[in-house]
């Protein structure tokens, strides 16, 4: 009993590590969706992000500049996806799989020309990545039976960008919901004729939506290299930013269920990764790659309509012509 | 936004009008769009601007309001020369906009869509209190409370253009444009939108009226500028002035008001519709238990405000959607759930489809005018003998289908995108006429088309129908509904109201109907 509470306590732990890029690329993505632009572009600001913090984070040895450093790559991204899209009308689609394959050529060249590696970034130090934070009053609830337990191994010890990325999902709903710059956004994604015939810039809030989005996504680059890995790792995004868009339509476009989405994806790759070399009862024992297939699989079959019928933002997609 | 005020204008006497336009032009490509515009609208009148479709009312406006930039010309606010580049300065300037397609977004809810745009802060929270309080006064002005807590999209069209208009005026206009605002109105909705105006008038709001209605500007306006092709081709004092006078000026020659219709011969009954019903993808029913037929040889026109089931009923009977209950025969032949059909099978039962939404449904606009003319007949003579399509044979049936419908420009050649829309709505009638179908189903077969276009396709019906051919017209235009139907029948939430002659109908009880209420009930 103890061993199995033990055993989902690590299962959440990692749950919550793995979903933590999940959900700000998710965060990311709602912003720019919700004002009217197709993210598929996820993947590569996710990327690029990684690769700048690992780059920066073992040339200066900062920690603080490796994240500024993700933040502008990503912004930076998110940008020329805008200037593409935005300001010239160009297909958002097109527009967002063009980043991903630039980052993902670029990174690589660049970490080649750099370090000489093989795209690689060199292995970090411990001063050079975001470590696990130990909270406030951890050994004095050790006493405490199951919360103390909880406490430790699940809510504590984590790094400095996993709460952030908590902190984040509530700051994107109070956002979208309770602010000027949340109201116009949903609004530029539903009718930017609308939006414009206010009196509003549709291209400016587009512009500032991605830009937002740019930021999260570079954190959750950041984290990718700098804390939860130790360094760069050509394509080490893996899809995430495809899941984390997959994740957005599970919850509708909203954030808090979005952040459901995550963890559910996460908790799915947390369990794969523990069950691969397990002989589970009456399945015997799961090739590798079956299992770490398994949330893409997810992925189609929620997709497919287990869901119910998604509702996107009504403008997506439309670049807005005057 | 720039405010010179020290330019004077020529005349002293500007002062005294709030709006001022002098020569302004705009073109889009080639087309001049506006040619040396001159308008003066005086303070707390309401000024009627009436045109065709495509006479540059609608461009004017857009102009005034900001979201077009004229190419050359000038315009005063209250004798003050000033530079209209966005929305935002139309705004400060107090000139809002009502649009023909509502500006409002159907899932926000009231307040959100007056709220847009006017914050009153970086968080909403304060905003929501002070604009619900605002609603509620000049609600209470005007007479035209709304709860501002419902969802738009939970509201009927009179009510999202009694929030468009109170959007408005919650910016503070004084000048407020409404554009075409009786299209999709009863004309109950409609005698309430004009006492509104009144209102609005009596309290210093200056209106302006774009319309191609001339009842509307007979009732309601004060003066009335009329354009044609671009250009301002008169002005008249209301009174001074009778609904020919400016039929003439807008379309350039006499026109006939009404196409002239013999008596109807109805022959064997063509189209026998029984109980029919369908449910929408969200589980409403939008056709409930209808039952009617048309007869050969005559017109039925199916009246109601747009949304009331007409589309779904179109759709069903043009085989692009199956009925969920009940049955139809077309010709003796009977379609129910289990029958398999689609628009193909349906032409080949003789039946020709005009639709409601010839972008969407009539035309490929991406594709070039002979491609279009063939469209869903191309197992027919009309793509050539071959089994492929033979082009040139294409090619000379539509250009003898446009000498034949008069379609201009002559070219079968050019993009279905690049005609007016009175000449795509010609290419449409041209494909699904040529067949001599025994049942025309026939949805707004005018909208969006110009005066000359509409006598035109009026007498093709009427000719038609004199040849044999069942019709069923749908349409939102009372006008045409009356000028063509032999029997009408009034639709209201996918049922049918009640069903009248074609001569006994007028506007007033039709209205009374379309919003539901029968005519028993009325008495």
């Amino acid at each position: 009993m103890i061993d199995f509470f033990y055993q989902t306590l690590w299962a959440l732990d990692a749950t919550l590590r793995v979903a933590t890029p999940l959900m700000l690329c998710a965060m990311a993505g709602i912003f720019s969706e919700r004002s009217g632009i197709v993210d598929i572009s996820l993947e590569g600001k996710l990327l690029s992000g990684a690769f700048v913090a690992a780059t920066i984070a073992s040339l200066t040895g900062s920690v603080w500049l490796g994240l500024i450093g993700a933040i502008s790559a990503s912004v930076l991204m998110s940008l020329l996806h805008g200037f593409a899209c935005i300001t010239h009308r160009g297909d958002q689609v097109v527009s967002g799989v063009a980043i991903n394959f630039l980052a993902s050529g670029l990174t690589v060249i660049l970490g080649i020309a750099i370090f000489k590696r093989g795209g690689q970034t060199p292995t970090l130090s411990s001063g050079e990545r975001f470590r696990p934070i130990e909270l406030w009053f951890v050994d004095a609830l050790d006493n405490v039976p199951v919360i103390g337990a909880i406490y430790r191994e699940l809510i504590s010890g984590h790094s400095l960008l996993v709460y952030v990325a908590l902190l984040c999902v509530p700051i994107a709903s109070f956002i979208l919901y309770k602010s000027r710059f949340g109201l116009r956004l949903r609004a530029v994604g539903e009718s930017p004729i609308a939006v414009d015939s206010a009196g509003v810039s549709v291209t400016w809030l587009r512009y500032r939506a991605l830009i937002v989005g740019g930021v999260f996504c570079g954190i959750a680059g950041a984290y990718l290299s700098i804390s939860h890995g130790a360094n760069f790792v050509r394509e080490m995004s893996a899809g995430k930013g495809y899941i984390a868009l997959a994740a957005v339509i599970f919850g509708n476009w909203r954030p808090i269920r979005a952040f459901w989405a995550c963890l559910m994806f996460g908790f799915l790759d947390a369990i794969t990764s523990r069950l691969q070399d397990i002989d589970l009862p009456l399945i015997g024992e799961v090739p590798a790659q079956l299992m770490s297939a398994l949330p893409y699989i997810m992925t189609i079959i929620l997709l497919s309509g287990f869901i119910g019928r998604p509702s996107p933002p009504s403008a997506i997609g439309v670049p807005y012509k005057k | 936004m720039m405010i010179n005020k020290s330019i004077k204008t020529s005349g002293g006497d500007t002062a005294c009008y709030i709006l001022e336009l002098q020569k302004i032009s705009k073109s889009f490509g080639l087309v001049e769009a506006n040619k040396n515009i001159d308008l003066q609208i005086e303070a707390g009148t309401i000024h009627g601007i009436i045109g065709e479709n495509g006479a540059g009312k609608s461009t004017l406006m857009n102009i005034l309001y900001g979201l077009h930039r004229a190419n050359s010309g000038e315009m005063l606010v209250n004798g003050a020369r000033v530079k209209i580049k966005s929305s935002a300065d139309a705004l400060s300037l107090g000139i809002g906009m009502v649009h023909q397609h509502f500006m409002l977004i159907p899932r926000f809810t009231v307040l959100e869509n007056v709220m847009l745009g006017s914050e009153g802060g970086a968080l909403l929270s304060k905003g929501r209190i002070s604009t619900a309080n605002k609603l509620k006064e000049l609600g209470q002005t005007f007479d035209m409370e709304v709860d501002p807590y419902v969802l738009v999209s939970d509201l009927n069209v009179g009510m999202r253009q009694r929030v468009e208009i109170l959007k408005a005026l919650k910016g503070g206009a004084k000048i407020l444009i409404l554009d075409e605002p009786t299209g999709v109105l009863t004309p109950q909705e409609a005698t309430q939108l004009f006492e509104i105006l009144d209102k609005l008038r009596e309290n210093g709001v200056t209106v302006l009226l774009i319309t191609h209605k001339l009842a509307e500007i007979m009732a309601i306006t004060d003066n009335v500028s009329i354009m044609r092709g671009g250009e301002m081709v008169g002005h008249r004092k209301t009174s001074d002035t009778n609904p020919q006078e400016l039929a003439e000026l807008m379309v350039g020659r006499k026109v006939l008001l009404n196409v002239e219709k013999p008596k109807a011969k109805p022959k064997e009954i063509a189209l026998n519709v029984r109980n029919l019903g369908c449910y929408s993808s969200r589980g409403h029913k939008v056709l409930d238990n209808l039952t009617f037929q048309v007869k050969s040889g005559e017109i039925l026109g199916v009246a109601g405000v747009s949304g009331n089931g007409q589309t779904p009923l179109m759709e069903i009977l043009a085989g692009m959607r199956k009925p969920d209950e009940g049955y139809f025969e077309i010709l003796g032949k009977k379609i129910d759930h289990e029958t398999k059909v689609s628009p193909f099978t349906m032409r080949e039962n003789a039946i020709g489809h005009i639709p409601e939404d010839r972008h969407k449904h009539g035309l490929i606009l991406g594709f070039e005018a002979y491609e279009n003319m063939v469209l869903g007949f191309h197992n027919t003579e009309m793509t050539g003998e071959k089994k492929l399509l033979d082009k040139n044979h294409m090619l000379k049936h539509t250009a003898d289908r446009m000498d034949e419908y008069d379609i201009r420009p002559r070219n079968p050649k050019l993009l279905a995108s690049s005609f007016s829309g009175g000449n795509q709505q010609k290419i449409v009638v041209a494909r699904e006429l040529y067949k001599n179908p025994k049942l025309l189903i026939v949805g707004e077969p005018t909208r969006g088309v110009d005066v000359g276009a509409i006598e035109f396709i009026h007498k093709q019906l009427i000719q038609l129908r004199d040849q044999g051919c069942a019709i069923i017209l749908i349409s939102v235009e009372l006008d045409e509904i009356m000028g063509l139907s032999d029997r009408i029948l009034v639709m209201n939430k996918g049922q049918e109201v009640s069903t009248v002659n074609g001569d006994d109908a007028n506007p007033k009880d039709l209205g009374l109907m379309m919003a539901g209420i029968s005519e028993e009930a009325s008495n």
